[in-house]
C-alpha cells in the first residue's frame, strides 16, 4: 500500500477503526465533516483532507421502528434505526440495547459495530449512553 | 431555442403484471403513445428510457437498445436511471434535445416490473436507491428513509399520522375513475391508522405499492407540430433538475429537500412563471409525507403549512390547488422507473381535457410534475402548459 492510499482510509478502514472505539472522520481544510471513502470534501470540493477522532457520543435526531426490513436483517424486525448527530459528522446506526419503545429524538449514543444476522458486513449499531 | 409540445402519450394499466415482460410493457406504451401522436417509427430521432432495476429483476441491463427495437424504432436510445426519478430525468434530457435542435421527434418514457419478485427481494431492490455503505448497512429500508424523514419533520413542525392518512385517503379518491390505476378503491382515515406499520410513524396505507407498468411520450419541436400538422395542445415549457447527497445523514435538513426547491427553481424561470400560477400539480407521493416535503419546496406552501393541506381541502380535486389527480403513486401505483414520466402524461391528460379527472381543472391552463429519486436526491420539475 502507498502511503497516499494509507492516508485514504476507506470504509472498511473505518468500520474497523469503530469497533476498536478508535472511530474517525474526515476534516477538509475549511472545517467540513464527512465519512470515508473521500477524495474530495463533498461540502466544498477541497482536497486537503486528514482524519480526526470522532467524538465518542451523539444524540439522536431521528429514528424509525422497522418492521418490514431487507432480507439480510429480517431477523432484527422490528428494530431501530436512527440517524445521530455527532458533531462534524452525522452518523446512521441501528439502536441496541434498548427496547424500541425507549427510544427517542435527543437521546446520547455511542457508535459500535456488530455483526447482521447474515454475518457477512458489520452493521453500525448505536448504544444508549 | 425550439419550444417542446406533447403530441401523444401512452400509459399501460399500472398493477400486477408478473408475467409480462419489461419489453412488452415498454412497447404497449410506445406504441400507444406513438398512436395517439400518429407518427410513425422512421420519424423518430431518438428514445430516452427510465428503469430502475432491471439488473436485479430481470437480469436485464443495457436496456437502451430493448427500448428502441420493441417500438419498431431504429434511432439512439439510451437508458437513464435516477431510481424513481429515472424517467423524470429521461423526459427532461428529451426535453433538451428538442430545445438545443438536436432532435425534433422524441420518445421517452420508462417501464419497470418488480411485483414477481415478492415483498422481500422487492424491499431489497428498492432500498438500493440509499446509501449502501452508510444507510442500508445500519438497517434502513426506503420506507424506513422516509420514515426518519417524517419523523424529523413532525419534530421540526408538528403534524400528525391523521394529518397524513388525509393525503392517502384523497389521492385513493383521486384515482377513483382512473383506468390506469392500480387501486381504484377509496380507503377511510381509520384504515390507513389501523394498517400494519411498516416504518413507524408510516403503515402500510401510508405507502405506495410494489408496481409492474410502463409510460411513454411523444415529446416534438414546434416546427415538427406545425408542418407535419400534428395535433399537440401541450407544451413543456419549464425543465428543471436537482441533486442531493444521496445520505440523509449528510444533508442540511432531515424535513426539508431542497434539490426539489433547485428543480422547481429551474423550470419556474424557464417557464417565465412563480408557484402562484400553477393550477394543477402531480408530485411524487411514494408516502403521503413526501407529499407533503414535495408541496413545500415546490414553493407552493410555506415550510410545515402543507402537512394539513389533504385535510383541509386544499388538494383535493374539488379544492384550491388539485394535487395527485392521477391518484398518485399512492393510489396510481409506482412502477419506478415508469413513474415520472407518467406524471406527464397524466398532466397532458388533464390539460387537454380527456382525463377522469379533468371537470375538475376545466380552467387550469399550467401544470407542474414533480419525480424524486431516493430520498429527494434525485429531483426533475417539469412545467406544462396549454398551447393557447
Ligand atoms: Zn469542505
Amino acid at each position: 500500500m502507498s502511503p497516499d492510499q494509507d492516508q485514504r482510509r476507506g470504509h472498511d478502514a473505518f468500520l474497523d477503526a469503530v469497533d476498536a472505539d478508535d472511530a474517525f472522520y474526515v476534516e477538509c481544510s475549511n472545517g467540513h465533516g464527512s465519512l470515508p471513502p473521500r477524495r474530495a470534501c463533498p461540502h466544498c470540493g477541497d482536497q486537503q483532507l486528514a482524519e480526526r477522532s470522532l467524538p465518542g457520543t451523539g444524540r439522536v435526531q431521528a429514528h424509525t421502528v422497522v418492521h418490514v426490513p431487507t432480507e439480510e436483517f429480517a431477523g432484527r424486525a422490528p428494530y431501530v434505526t436512527a440517524i445521530a448527530d455527532f458533531g462534524p459528522v452525522t452518523l446512521t446506526g441501528l439502536v441496541v440495547d434498548s427496547r424500541a419503545e425507549d427510544v427517542e429524538n435527543g437521546m446520547t449514543v455511542a457508535v459500535d459495530t456488530d455483526e447482521t444476522p447474515e454475518g457477512d458486513t458489520p452493521a453500525l449499531v448505536f448504544v444508549p449512553r | 431555442m425550439s419550444s417542446v409540445r406533447v403530441a401523444g402519450v401512452g400509459l399501460t394499466p399500472f398493477g400486477e403484471h408478473p408475467n409480462r415482460t419489461t419489453r412488452d410493457l415498454f412497447a404497449e406504451a410506445g406504441v400507444a403513445a406513438m398512436a395517439d401522436a400518429g407518427v410513425d417509427a422512421e420519424v423518430i430521432d431518438a428514445v430516452y428510457f427510465g428503469n430502475f432495476v432491471g439488473e436485479l429483476a430481470d437480469a436485464q441491463g443495457h436496456q437502451g437498445p430493448i427500448a428502441a427495437e420493441c417500438l419498431g424504432v431504429d434511432a439512439p436510445a439510451t437508458r437513464f436511471e435516477s431510481a424513481c426519478a429515472s424517467s423524470g430525468v429521461a423526459v427532461r434530457h428529451a426535453v433538451r434535445a428538442i430545445e438545443s435542435g438536436d432532435a425534433d421527434v422524441v420518445v421517452v418514457g420508462g417501464a419497470e416490473r418488480m411485483t414477481h419478485a415478492g415483498t422481500d427481494a422487492a424491499t431489497g431492490m428498492l432500498a438500493t436507491a440509499a446509501d449502501a455503505l452508510y444507510e442500508v448497512s445500519a438497517g434502513m429500508t426506503f420506507p424506513g428513509a422516509y420514515a426518519l424523514m417524517t419523523d424529523a419533520y413532525f419534530d421540526a413542525y408538528g403534524g400528525s399520522r391523521r394529518d397524513l392518512a388525509h393525503v392517502a385517503v384523497k389521492n385513493h379518491e383521486h384515482a377513483l375513475e382512473n383506468e390506469h390505476a392500480q387501486f381504484q378503491f377509496s380507503v377511510s382515515v381509520d384504515d390507513v391508522l389501523d394498517a400494519p406499520t411498516v416504518a413507524s410513524p408510516l403503515g402500510l396505507l401510508d405507502a405506495c405499492p410494489v408496481t409492474d407498468g410502463a409510460s411513454a411520450l411523444v415529446l416534438v419541436s414546434e416546427t415538427v407540430a406545425r408542418e407535419a400538422d400534428v395535433t399537440a395542445p401541450v407544451e413543456v415549457t419549464g425543465s428543471g433538475q436537482g441533486t442531493d447527497k444521496i445520505a440523509l445523514q449528510d444533508r442540511e435538513s432531515l424535513s426539508r429537500t431542497p434539490a426539489t426547491e433547485t428543480a422547481a427553481t429551474e423550470a419556474y424561470e424557464a417557464a417565465g412563471i412563480t408557484p402562484a400560477d400553477v393550477d394543477v400539480v402531480e408530485v411524487h407521493d411514494c408516502f403521503t409525507s413526501a407529499e407533503v416535503f414535495a408541496l413545500e419546496a415546490l414553493g407552493l406552501f410555506e415550510a410545515g403549512e402543507a402537512i394539513t393541506a389533504a385535510r383541509d381541502g386544499t388538494t383535493r380535486r374539488d379544492g384550491d390547488l388539485p394535487v395527485n389527480l392521477s391518484g398518485g403513486l399512492k393510489a396510481k401505483g409506482h412502477p419506478v422507473g415508469a413513474t415520472g414520466a407518467s406524471q406527464l402524461v397524466e398532466m397532458t391528460r388533464l390539460l387537454r381535457g380527456d382525463h377522469p379527472n379533468s371537470e375538475y381543472v376545466a380552467d387550469a391552463t399550467t401544470g407542474i410534475t414533480h419525480s424524486a429519486g431516493g430520498t429527494v436526491a434525485s429531483t426533475t420539475v417539469h412545467v406544462l402548459e396549454e398551447c393557447t
